[in-house]
């Protein structure tokens, strides 16, 4: 496997107000790679994954998506939105589209698609989370975990080559976190490039590449899962799982 | 033990005319004492009212004479109804505002009947073409004859006033708030500044201002027309009202719509226009209707400088001594007129909700 590298941050540094919400996050993501970032409220792992396509912008340090520099050119902001899809914590579906127009809508306004084809796709994306019967109902007919996938599922029509999922679970109730896990498992498998904000450790077991460990906005701790569980290094690390698991 | 629980019914006393009476008018004495004070002012209010306006009233007739019954003399408003819907305009061009007339209508009843085809069509047929088509219509030009606009009047003038005011205030409302949530600093400043000082005078002063003051600043020769000058008074006054209304609407948008909107690539534009302000201006509609019967019944505004608009002419014709005496008829006239136009908006508003329901 070519080891193209997707992402990479160096030196990003990041201020809300006086809050150093990103202090120094160097971070390099190949193609294909799976990371799960976790860690307490407020340790800016949002914020990170947020710079990536530019809902935050970073102060300090760069940040490189597939070759090109985030800057203030709105042109290269909106070559890497393309790229790039997101998965919110509460979902953020159009209330007054259908899922199927919420899903053929950047295809046909940003990649320009012929309206016909724009709705192939979507039916298709629809179909892999399972909910191509809901196409034409609103988003608040759906229940949460639909509406999740339904997110997910607008996001892949624009055929990004990077996911990024923030805190995809954290609205939902227990027994639908498993069918939007089960369609990021999915995804994970079909190679896609992916960064994951979530406490779901067992997802993490199962999928991540590499697990980041963030607080008061540093990365503290970068392994793999077996590692990452079995012997974290830092004190930091130990107390949030001990907290978690 | 179920069986014989369902089939009892609920007690006569809560269900039914009599029900609702007793728990709405009836259910206490002092409730009781209201009902019945309400009940006698209606008694003698509504029979003298009607017998005025229906029973005891003159229909046919062509002049005062023929009104000798105590009623209304609704031949007052038969005889001078060319004027009251024209104004002034030329008798041999009359046709032209009846054409507009006639668009109008066919346009707005084919919007209303539910489930036609082609609506998006009309609609902009209405609010683009049919503007244009009543240009030339009203004023000349194209092989008509030019007719100015001081002949213009009456619910024509009315309507025209309206019309520009509506269709034009809510693009410039909305650019209006777009730009005072602008983060370019001059371009909020600018559109604020521009706001306040629209809702901070007085239609009456704006009106004035176009037709005495605006002249004095303008080099010699130039002229506008005063109906212009009038229709930019109104349009840029509603505007900015309409502006704060729809200003209100983009800011009850959560922010996960515009993060949506911007991780899924859309520029500022395409997301205003294809997500923002379609869910916004459907929060604001009752509002923005609001708004729009504000304007209508302001319109009347217009006769301070000297334009004979529905009221106004109303109120000239009262003045003709072959009619002097008749001026009730004229207003409760033209208050039912009113009171058809403004009602209608309100049920078109309620119904524009309903249509773009969608759960949220």
């Amino acid at each position: 496997m070519t080891s193209e590298t997707m992402i990479e941050m160096s030196s990003v540094h990041k201020w809300f107000g006086e809050l150093h919400v990103l202090n120094d996050i160097n971070l390099k993501v190949i193609k294909g790679e799976k990371i799960v970032i976790c860690g307490p409220s407020g340790s800016g792992k949002s914020t990170l994954i947020r710079c990536i396509n530019r809902l935050e912008e970073h102060q300090r340090g760069e940040i490189v998506v597939e070759g090109t520099e985030l800057t203030n050119d709105n042109r290269s902001v909106e070559k890497i939105r393309g790229e790039v899809g997101m998965v919110f914590q509460q979902f953020n579906l159009f209330p007054h589209l259908s899922i199927l127009d919420n899903c053929s809508l950047a295809p046909i306004w940003v990649r320009k698609l012929p309206k016909v084809e724009a709705r192939e796709k979507a039916m298709k994306y629809l179909k892999r989370v399972q909910i191509d019967d809901q196409a034409h109902k609103y988003p608040a007919q759906l229940s949460g975990g639909q509406q999740q996938r339904a997110a997910i599922a607008r996001a892949l029509c624009m055929e990004p080559r990077i996911m990024l999922f923030d805190e995809p679970t954290s609205a939902l109730d227990p027994e639908m976190i498993k069918e939007v896990l089960d369609v990021m498992v999915g995804l994970a498998e079909g190679g896609m490039t992916m960064l994951v904000v979530t406490h779901e450790m067992g997802f993490a077991k199962e999928v991540a590449d590499k697990i980041i460990f963030m607080d008061e906005g540093q990365i503290v701790e970068s392994k793999n899962p077996t590692d990452f569980f079995s012997n974290p290094e830092s004190e930091r690390t130990k107390t949030f799982l001990s907290q978690i698991l | 033990m179920s069986d014989i629980n369902k089939d009892i019914a609920p007690p006569v006393i809560e269900i039914g005319v009599l029900g609702w009476l007793r728990k709405n008018l009836f259910s206490t004495w002092y409730n009781t004492v209201l009902t019945l004070i309400g009940l006698y002012f209606i008694y003698l209010i509504i029979p003298p009212l009607l017998s005025w306006i229906l029973f005891d009233a003159t229909f046919s007739g062509t002049t005062r004479e023929d009104c000798t019954s105590d009623g209304a003399c609704w031949v007052f408003i038969k005889q001078n109804i060319k004027l009251i819907i024209y104004g002034l305009y030329p008798s041999d061009e009359l046709w032209r505002i009846n054409i507009a007339y006639f668009l109008l209508a066919v346009s707005i009843i084919y919007l209303l009947i539910p489930n036609l085809k082609f609506k998006g069509l009309v609609g902009i047929f209405l609010l683009v073409i049919f503007p244009i088509i009543c240009v030339f219509l009203f004023s000349g030009g194209l092989g008509l004859e030019n007719v100015e606009t001081r002949l213009w009047g009456g619910l024509f003038l009315t309507l025209v006033i309206a019309g520009v005011g509506i269709v034009l205030s809510l693009p410039i409302g909305i650019m209006l708030a777009l730009g005072r949530r602008s983060k370019l600093p001059v371009v909020s400043l600018l559109s604020t500044i521009f706001i306040e000082i629209w809702r901070g005078v007085p239609l009456i002063t704006v009106l004035f201002m176009a037709s005495n003051m605006f002249p004095l600043f303008m080099p010699e020769g130039v002229n506008f027309d005063k109906l212009i000058r009038a229709l930019i008074g109104v349009m840029f006054f509603s505007a900015a009202y309409l502006a704060e209304v729809v200003r209100g609407g983009l800011q009850a948008m959560p922010k996960g719509q515009y993060e949506a909107s911007q991780a899924a690539g859309l520029t500022y534009w395409k997301m205003m226009a294809l997500i923002i302000l379609p869910q916004s201006l459907k929060i604001v509609i009752p509002a923005i209707i609001g708004s729009f019967i504000a304007l209508f019944k302001d319109t009347t505004l217009v006769l301070i400088i000297g334009l004979f608009d529905f009221l106004g002419i109303i109120q000239f014709v009262g003045t003709n001594p072959d009619w002097l005496g008749f001026s009730h008829e004229g207003y409760v006239f033209a208050a039912a007129i009113f009171w058809i136009f403004c009602f209608g908006m309100s049920r078109y508003s309620q119904r524009l909700e309903k249509k773009l329901d969608t759960g949220n």
